[in-house]
Order: C-alpha cells, then sequence, then structure tokens
C-alpha cells in the first residue's frame, strides 16, 4: 500500500526558529522520522529554518508550522504538536487527504499578503550555510556585472537613484555616504557593516545573518567597491553566536570562490573581510563608540565632527552601513535603481523590516513598503489587539523612538511621519501597547535601559538620564511632586540639546512623546496616585468582591505569600499587609466569577 | 598562580603578540580561557604587556559581556526586552530571584548551581516572556512555571 505512494516526493518542512523550537518543534520532527520509518514511507523531513533562527517564516504565534508537500503541492498546518503526527501521515501523506482543521486560516494568508519582502525574501527558503543556494537564487550576480561593467562612480548613482537610506536607525542616504568617502584622497579606507543590534525588541539584523549572510557579504564588497576600500570589517555581538558562525562559514565560501580576495573575479580589485566580536554595550552602535570599540578600547564615542567618513577606523576614512541596509543591495542591481524607488513613499524608498511584538495576535517578522498605514500593519498583518483589548499605542524606535497613540493609527510609516510624530525609525522594533499598559511605566523601563547603557563620558546623557529616572521612579510609586512633568520636559530637551552622541540626544523620547500623548495618565499619577492602567504596583490593590466570591480556592493556592485566607466554598480574604500585589489571584480567578478586583 | 593558568596565560599572550590584539582581545580570551576574568591573570598580563590594570578593568566593566567573577554551573538568563516586559517579565524575574534565593545584587547562588541574568533582548518576542537556561528556551513564561523549570537543572552530578 505504501508502495503505490513511492512515486510521489514527500517534504515535510518544521519550522525551527527559536519560536519554533520553543514550541516544540523538535518533538513535532522526531515524530516525523518515527512515523515515516514505522511505515516505511520515503520522505524527507527537514527544518524549514536552521535551530535558533529566529524570525524564520515570520509567523511565530502560530508555532509548531508544518509545510507538508507532495509532489510539490505544499499545505501549511498550524499549531502542530508531536501527538498530531500520526494522524497527519496517515490521513495526508499517506491517504492525500489534508487535514483541513489543523491548516493555517485565511490570517496566515493575510499576514503574508501585505507584506514586499526584499531582505527577508530568501530567509527561510534557502539553506544559508550553502553559498550555492545563494547563488541559485541569482546571489552574486550583481557584484559580477558590477565588476566587470560598472566604475565605481556609478555603482554609487545607482544607489543614489535607488533613495535607499541607512536602515539603522536615523535614515541617512546610503550613495551620499558612500560619494562622500570615494571623493576622499586616501589610500586606506574601510567599510563596516554594524551588526550591533542592540535595541531591546529587535532582531531583524540577525535574522538577516542567520537566513541570509551572502546577502550582506556581496552588499559589503559592493560597497567596497564603491567607495575604494580594500578592508571590511563585520561588528557583530558575541551574544549571537549562530549569528557569527553562519557569517564566519559564508565568508570561508566566498573567498574560496574568489568573491573575497585579490582580483575578484578576474577584477583589479582587492577585498576582505574581517569578523570583530562586539562585547555587549548598545551605545556601540553609534559610529564612534563601534570604531574605538573595533580598535579595542572602552567604545565610546567622540564627538563629531569629524565624521567617520572623513576620520573613523585607525584614523582613515571609513563607511558604516547597518546590515539590513547592505542587505537591500544586491536586490537593487538586480531589479535596477527605478525598480526599487517605485516601492515606498516619497522620501523613503523601498521596504523595512519590522519586528512585530507586544500584545498583538499576529507577533513576528514583518517586511512591508515605506509608507504603509499603522493601521494596515497593526489590524492586517498584525491581526488586531490581543484578546481584542483596545488598541492603545505603538512603540517604535525602540530606547530612541516613541510612542504614536491610537488616534494617528491612519499615520503613514516612514522616516519623516515617524519623527515628526516625536518617535523614529530606529531600528524597527514595533511594539503593540493595549489598554493595560501605563504609559509612565513604559518610559520609565526605556529609562531604566538608556540609563544603565549610557557611556558615562559627557555629563547630560550620565546625569540627565539617571535623574529622569529617578523622577519616573518616584511617579510611578505614588510620590511624584506637582511639577515634575514639567521637571521631566525641561530636563528632557536640555539632554536632547547637549549630549554627546545619539544615545543621550534619543533617550528622552519615551519620556517626551509620553507626556505628549499621555499627559493625563502622568497626571493621574502625580495627583491622584492612581495608575489607570492597573500596572504599577506601589498603587493597586487587589482585594476580593464577597458578591462574587464562590470560594473555589484557586487564589489561594497560587498566592506565592499566602496573603490569602478563606475555607473551602466560603468567601476568600487577601490580607493587605501580607500582598506584594504580583498580581497571581487577578489572573487565576476564573472568568465566570471574576471576583479579584483591581484598583 | 598556578602553572596550568599560567601556560594559559602564555598562550593568550602569545597570540596577542603574533595577530596584534587589543585589551578587549585579551580580556575575551582570557575569558574564554577561565570563564571569567581572575584578578590575578589581569596582574599577571598587565606585567606582561606593560598596559595598566586599570585599562584592563575600565574595558572589563564598560562591556557587558565581562564577568569579574566566577559564574554558576546553570546559566538562567531572563529577558527584559520590551516585548518581555509588556508581558509580565518582571514577575517572572522576582520570581526567579524568589527561587533562588539571590539578595539584591546577588547574581550567583551560594552553591554556585546558578547565575541568574538579565539580557535586553534575546529576539524571541513572539513568545515573551522568555527565559533561557543555558541554551534551553522556554517561551510565554510566567511566575508559576518558574520552579518547575528549575526544577530540571541544578544539583546534578558534575559533569
Amino acid at each position: 500500500m505504501v508502495n503505490s505512494r513511492m512515486s510521489k516526493e514527500i517534504v515535510i518542512n518544521v519550522c525551527m526558529g527559536t519560536g519554533g523550537i520553543a514550541a516544540g518543534g523538535r518533538d513535532v520532527m522526531d515524530a516525523f522520522i518515527e512515523a515515516f520509518r514505522e511505515r516505511g514511507v520515503d520522505g524527507r523531513v527537514e527544518k524549514h529554518c536552521a535551530v535558533h533562527q529566529v524570525g524564520c517564516r515570520g509567523f511565530c504565534a502560530r508555532d509548531v508550522l508544518v509545510d507538508v508537500s507532495l509532489d510539490g503541492e505544499r499545505t501549511t498546518y498550524q499549531y502542530i504538536q508531536a501527538a498530531m503526527v500520526p494522524r497527519l501521515v496517515e490521513e495526508h501523506v499517506l491517504g492525500g487527504q489534508p487535514v483541513t482543521e489543523w491548516t493555517v486560516g485565511p490570517e496566515y494568508h493575510a499576514f503574508h499578503d501585505r507584506q514586499v519582502k526584499v531582505v527577508l525574501a530568501d530567509c527561510g527558503n534557502i539553506d544559508p550555510d550553502r553559498i550555492e543556494e545563494y547563488e541559485g537564487v541569482g546571489g552574486y550576480t550583481a557584484l559580477r556585472r558590477i565588476l566587470s561593467e560598472m566604475s565605481p562612480g556609478e555603482v554609487i548613482d545607482v544607489v543614489r537613484e535607488s533613495g535607499l537610506r541607512g536602515r539603522g536607525g536615523a535614515g541617512f542616504p546610503t550613495g551620499i555616504k558612500w560619494k562622500i568617502c570615494a571623493d576622499n584622497e586616501s589610500e586606506v579606507k574601510y567599510i563596516i557593516c554594524n551588526a550591533d543590534e542592540g535595541d531591546p525588541g529587535a532582531f531583524m539584523d540577525r535574522s538577516v545573518i542567520e537566513g541570509n549572510p551572502h546577502a550582506v557579504i556581496e552588499g559589503l564588497i559592493i560597497g567596497a567597491y564603491a567607495i575604494g576600500s580594500a578592508h571590511g570589517y563585520v561588528y557583530i555581538r558575541a551574544e549571537y553566536p549562530l549569528a557569527v558562525e553562519r557569517l564566519r562559514r559564508a565568508l570561508d565560501q566566498a573567498r574560496a570562490k574568489g568573491y573575497l580576495g585579490k582580483g575578484i573575479h578576474g577584477s583589479r580589485f582587492d577585498f576582505d573581510i574581517k569578523v570583530k566580536l562586539g562585547a555587549g554595550a548598545f551605545v556601540c552602535g553609534e559610529e564612534t563608540a563601534l570604531i574605538a570599540s573595533i580598535e579595542g578600547e572602552r567604545g565610546m564615542p567622540r564627538s563629531k565632527p569629524p565624521f567617520p567618513v572623513f576620520k573613523g577606523l585607525w584614523g582613515k576614512p571609513t563607511v558604516i552601513n547597518n546590515v539590513e541596509t547592505l542587505a537591500n543591495l544586491p536586490v537593487i542591481f538586480r531589479r535596477g535603481a527605478a525598480w526599487y524607488a517605485s516601492v515606498g513613499s516619497e522620501k523613503s524608498k523601498g521596504t523595512k523590516v519590522f519586528a512585530l511584538t507586544g500584545k498583538i495576535k499576529n507577533t513576528g517578522l514583518i517586511e512591508v513598503p515605506m509608507g504603509i498605514s499603522l493601521k494596515e500593519i497593526i489590524y492586517d498583518i498584525g491581526g488586531g489587539i490581543e484578546k481584542d483589548r483596545a488598541f492603545k499605542a505603538v512603540q517604535t524606535g525602540g530606547p530612541s523612538g516613541g510612542c504614536i497613540p491610537s488616534q494617528h493609527i491612519d499615520l503613514s510609516v516612514d522616516y519623516e511621519n515617524l519623527i515628526r510624530m516625536g518617535s523614529m525609525m530606529g531600528s524597527g522594533g514595533m511594539v503593540v501597547l493595549d489598554e493595560t499598559d501605563c504609559m509612565v511605566n513604559i518610559a520609565k523601563f526605556f529609562l531604566e535601559f538608556t540609563q544603565s547603557e549610557s557611556c558615562g563620558k559627557c555629563t547630560p546623557c550620565r546625569f540627565g538620564t539617571r535623574r529622569l529616572l529617578e523622577i519616573l521612579t518616584r511617579i510611578t510609586r505614588g510620590q511624584g511632586r506637582p511639577d515634575d512633568i514639567e521637571r521631566l520636559e525641561r530636563m528632557a530637551r536640555t539632554i536632547k540639546d547637549s549630549s554627546l552622541c545619539g544615545l543621550g540626544m534619543s533617550a528622552p523620547n519615551p519620556v517626551l512623546s509620553t507626556i505628549r500623548y499621555f499627559r493625563h495618565e502622568y497626571e493621574a499619577h502625580i495627583h491622584e496616585h492612581r495608575c489607570p492602567a492597573g500596572v504599577c504596583r506601589e498603587l493597586i490593590t487587589y482585594t476580593i468582591d464577597p458578591e462574587r466570591c464562590k470560594g473555589c480556592g484557586k487564589c489561594r493556592r497560587h498566592c506565592p505569600v499566602e496573603a490569602i485566607e478563606g475555607q473551602p466554598k466560603a468567601v476568600h480574604v487577601i490580607q493587605q499587609e501580607k500582598c506584594i500585589k504580583c498580581g497571581s489571584c487577578f489572573e487565576v480567578c476564573p472568568e465566570k466569577f471574576s471576583a479579584v478586583l483591581r484598583a | 598562580m598556578e602553572s596550568p593558568a599560567l601556560e594559559k596565560l602564555e598562550s593568550v599572550y602569545t597570540a596577542y603578540r603574533e595577530s596584534g590584539g587589543s585589551v578587549v582581545s585579551l580580556l575575551q580570551d582570557i575569558q574564554t580561557e577561565f570563564g571569567y576574568i581572575p584578578q590575578d591573570a589581569v596582574h599577571w598580563m598587565s606585567g606582561r604587556t606593560g598596559i595598566p590594570a586599570s585599562r584592563f578593568y575600565g574595558v572589563a566593566t564598560f562591556y557587558a559581556q565581562f564577568y569579574l567573577e566566577p559564574r554558576g554551573k546553570n546559566i538562567v538568563t531572563a529577558c527584559c526586552g520590551t516585548a518581555c516586559h509588556v508581558k509580565g517579565a518582571e514577575r517572572v524575574l522576582t520570581r526567579l530571584r524568589e527561587e533562588l534565593a539571590l539578595e539584591p545584587g546577588q547574581e550567583t547562588t551560594r552553591d554556585g548551581q546558578f547565575t541568574l541574568e538579565k539580557v535586553a533582548c534575546v529576539g524571541a518576542c513572539s513568545i515573551a516572556p522568555v527565559v533561557i537556561v543555558n541554551h534551553k528556551v522556554f517561551g510565554k513564561m510566567g511566575p508559576d512555571k518558574v520552579p518547575k523549570i528549575l526544577g530540571e537543572y541544578g544539583e546534578q552530578p558534575d559533569e
């Protein structure tokens, strides 16, 4: 019976990103292998994306995702667990009938339909450890054509025409940066790929390197050719061991194939790339700090000018480009500057990768055309807010950015619009917040981060972030003073104006933008000692409504400090002096009773 | 210092001389050899290279990656990135500290079984909040799941 199916090519793909593995991907894979062995099925079971590769196909909320392909006809299943595998094998693989109740629904397709994949196009589809697979989808053709047909000046012109801007956050036009560096008369120049992704809530750079390292390498070689550099670096976080490993392997393969080294592909152009491991400091994402770190010192920024394009690594002209920026380049040269410029908004061209997370149904890594509205991202791609709660705001740009409130949901997302709203593109984190998130707490969260990451070199940032954090902390504890909002605003402006580098200049943004749009929440904390979202621990109390409590005892069993007393089937009581306000009782109280109150 | 340690330091120093290393690369290599940055190693290296110990410490304390104390057998990493934060990472962290009986400021348990550390983002925001023990990722964490997960580790016989 099995033999009659042998003519079919059977391929199973199991999603094995970080999310996939945590959801049980490995067990699912083993279950398929076991089921195939038992029944003598001749099929291949493959990892859709290799171990630890985050981002994968982006839709981690539905893990474990499994593709069953029979003769190339692919069916995608969601939420698959090992126990479900025998039925999939029996009915679909052997019986030819897909198990429709487990297949992905319209949301899965909606999640993908609005996306435009340029940078992520091949991530998850090709094996990052095999250069042949990258070449098979057109990889390195752009480089070969450039080396045989184009002058460095022409390469720069194409990049300028494409309108590509730096994806690291500030959005400086890439072509112009290259032009300035290329015009510098210097024997030695450097080009650096900035892969020091340190923003809490952004992981696209790592995903790109893990999923398609050759695209970044090809981009870096193109940049080196354009500016006339023979030495390149990739500065990558040591905390990304898999990305480092893949990158090193990819570099070896590129060398073996003659894309790196002396006289690349018969040209007179020499170029090679070294990997430098970062040691964990957010400030090293700043160009001059990154340079100091590569030189082996503390990663502290210095004042600009001189800009690195004039005086950078070891005092030589240096271009620093972000991972996502570089990964765009091969595609721009393959498909043309005009095509690239046709995607996106007036001043922001192409696509942007976002890490869509927080209180949203479809979390994951997405790539959308610039200019798309927040509404499309949150509702069409993201599927709306978790538990159908009310959308409150979206935080973009990480610790350098701000919150965009619900009334601006129609905002079209590009560099200029985000700045206008008091936020910024940053590296592309997009954290969705709902009515249960306290905006003062969010501001405090980011200040905790920037305060601890401040390198301490300049006073406005070193002292300023600490003072901002102190004030925010006392507000969240109900000890805010009447003029604290004005004090925060004044101090924030001073820090913005007088800090040495981008970290300090942008650190107050989360405070300013939350005051701008959610001033009433600050006021409620300060004047009424009340946290409207019910987040700030010191300002909330939990009580049990005697009318509603049925004495099921669930809260009592879950209370970590034994603060709840009550006999079975009798009303329970929280002893306030013992309560640590962890909220466990609130969460476990069965919905049909909803007896625990938070105020 | 004992001779095996000296041998390790010699080899780190040789690599530094031969490949033109830096303070950062020296510290990275020392940490690879010892698992942390021992004070003796810094002073030895300072004497050998002529670089003041203060510069080693300046760099070592600047970067999060360097540890000046030996670390526990199991590394528990609590993600406190934005996505984890809004989904309750702090309560998970509090429970972890309670279960491991860590005093404020203490990172490694007295028996050397566990080191608890916070990390800004591990890039698994989709399954927030996230805790990683050694290299295993635990997604959609809650305070209640903490004891069970820690129970899987610790007090194992030496490998």
